[in-house]
């Protein structure tokens, strides 16, 4: 399946959900992990391991420091997927 | 000035009697066994195939997202502190004056365990952001400190199987010094996974009754096999005598005092002579400054070890001479097994319940009393203690050589 945008903030809901047990209806592009949805810097790990695994796609720790919002790691899995 | 009195106003509990504390104490005086096979598939050809496991599971009150980032031992501290907040009715506290002391024995062991599990088998990216916060064994104190925004200092003493005990006379002390007027303490342990079992295994320390788990843990009795190990938890609030009154809080017993000492004797081993048992009783009675003849009931360590009830009913008749005579003692491992650094906790809270309502839990499964066990021992069903003002002991040891011993009072308003 191509990493549209849809498909990956779909991705990342699920795994946000499953993290921080906050509702889907909730997340969307603008928000904030930290501030807008409970996911502190021991939670973002496991974001990030687990939007690696499901997408294939390496991101860097200096690229994990720069994502504040949904959108910024959407973005960034769309851009550098496969 | 006179010493700052400490009163028990809250209590709660998750062990494998009951989810909570009332639960746990029906079942107890109903002499009910919590020992049970286990269903897990490592324990099916394992030389111990039965522990105690709480009976009511962390899930079953607990959201998914908190339980993930907590270890099993740490769950059954936020549940059990929950409970004894909400009994010593919620107070509203300067935080700066409010403490936790909350121990654990080995600390999150399954956490350890499933962890090291995870870096093998899909590699070290994959190992939990959250692992250090869990298997830590301040980890348990360290949750509950921070759901009450405790700031007058959480702490957590490891003495194994004395730990829970010597939790308790921390925040005695830490009430007493001025530290703070409220401590919120316990102890916890969950630590039936196939790692720490075999290690117990291995020092022939479990029963390997596996015909009869119900049966297994059977302090006092001529074919006692060795402890069960159990799971659980427990967390009384401590809190100043005039601090709780000031609120109208519900008191249910006061703690007297505590006497700490050790063996420097062996590793494992009890120390035959008991000299360290003996001394820790006459320390805590000395530091409660009660007549002997006002103990009326002893919850004792008796884990149904061959050497260790017998030596420890020697040496609290030597500590306390004639006057074990009117001691009623109970074994309540018989029922729970053995919690580790949640023993000490839940036993306390046995205590200040028997001291509550004067009546002595039972001792379960002695089909023949070792004779070389002379004190006076609950058998089968409860026993009325004496009306008035009447006080307990309860010791505790852990591997290390730790003994611990404390001293609950009923409380005459």
């Amino acid at each position: 399946m191509a990493l549209t945008v849809e498909v990956v903030l779909e991705g990342i809901k699920e795994i946000v959900v499953e993290v921080a047990g906050i509702d889907a209806s909730i997340i969307a592009m603008d928000k904030k992990f930290t501030d807008d949805l409970d996911v502190d810097s021991l939670s973002m790990v496991e974001v990030v391991v687990a939007a690696e695994e499901r997408f294939g796609v390496k991101i860097p720790d200096d690229e994990v420091t720069k994502m504040a919002t949904v959108g910024d790691a959407v973005n960034f899995i769309v851009a550098n997927g496969k | 000035m006179s010493r700052r009195r400490v009163v028990v106003t809250g209590l709660g509990a998750t062990t494998p009697l009951g989810g909570d504390v009332s639960s746990t104490w029906e079942a107890l005086l109903a002499g009910k066994s919590g020992v049970r096979k286990l269903e897990d598939e490592w324990a099916q050809d394992f030389s111990v195939t039965f522990a105690a496991r709480v009976a009511v599971e962390p899930s079953e009150v607990m959201e998914r997202v908190e339980m993930r980032r907590l270890d099993r031992s740490e769950q059954f501290a936020m549940i059990a502190s929950r409970e004894a907040w909400k009994d010593a009715g919620a107070p509203d506290i300067d935080k700066e004056r409010l403490g936790v002391v909350i121990a654990s024995g080995i600390g999150g062991v399954i956490t350890m365990l499933d962890q090291y599990d995870v870096l093998k088998e899909k590699g070290a990216r994959f190992v939990s952001p959250h692992t250090v916060p869990m298997l830590m064994p301040n980890g348990p104190a360290a949750n509950v400190g921070l759901e009450l925004q405790a700031r007058a200092g959480v702490h957590t003493p490891v003495s194994a199987c004395a730990s829970g005990a010597e939790a308790a006379g921390y925040a005695l002390e830490m009430i007493r010094n001025n530290r703070a007027d409220i401590v919120v303490t316990g102890g916890v342990e969950a630590a039936i996974h196939q790692l720490p079992m075999a290690g117990f295994a291995s020092m022939k320390a479990l029963s390997t009754r596996n015909d009869a788990p119900e049966k297994a843990s059977r302090p006092y009795d001529k074919d006692r096999d060795g402890f069960v190990l159990g799971e659980g938890g427990g967390v009384l609030v401590f809190e100043e005598l005039e601090h709780a009154k000031a609120r109208g809080a519900k008191i249910y017993a006061e703690v007297m005092g505590q006497g700490l000492t050790s063996d420097g004797f062996h590793i494992a081993a009890p120390d035959p002579d008991g000299s360290g048992v003996t001394r820790a009783v006459k320390l805590a009675l000395e530091d409660a400054g009660i007549p002997l003849s006002e103990i009326v009931h002893l919850n004792a360590h008796a884990t149904s070890t061959p050497a260790g009830d017998v030596a420890e009913a020697n040496a609290l008749t030597k500590a306390l001479g004639s006057d074990i005579s009117h001691v009623a003692v109970s074994a309540t491992k018989s029922m729970t097994g053995h919690l580790l650094g949640g023993a000490g906790a839940i036993e306390s809270i046995f205590c200040v319940l028997a001291m509550y309502h004067h009546k002595a839990p039972p001792t379960i499964n002695i089909e023949n009393l070792d004779e070389a066990v002379t004190v006076d021992v609950v058998r089968d069903v409860p026993r009325d203690l004496p009306k008035g003002s009447i006080a307990c002991l309860n010791d505790s040891f852990g591997f290390g050589g730790h003994n611990v011993v404390l001293v609950f009072r009923s409380y005459e308003s």
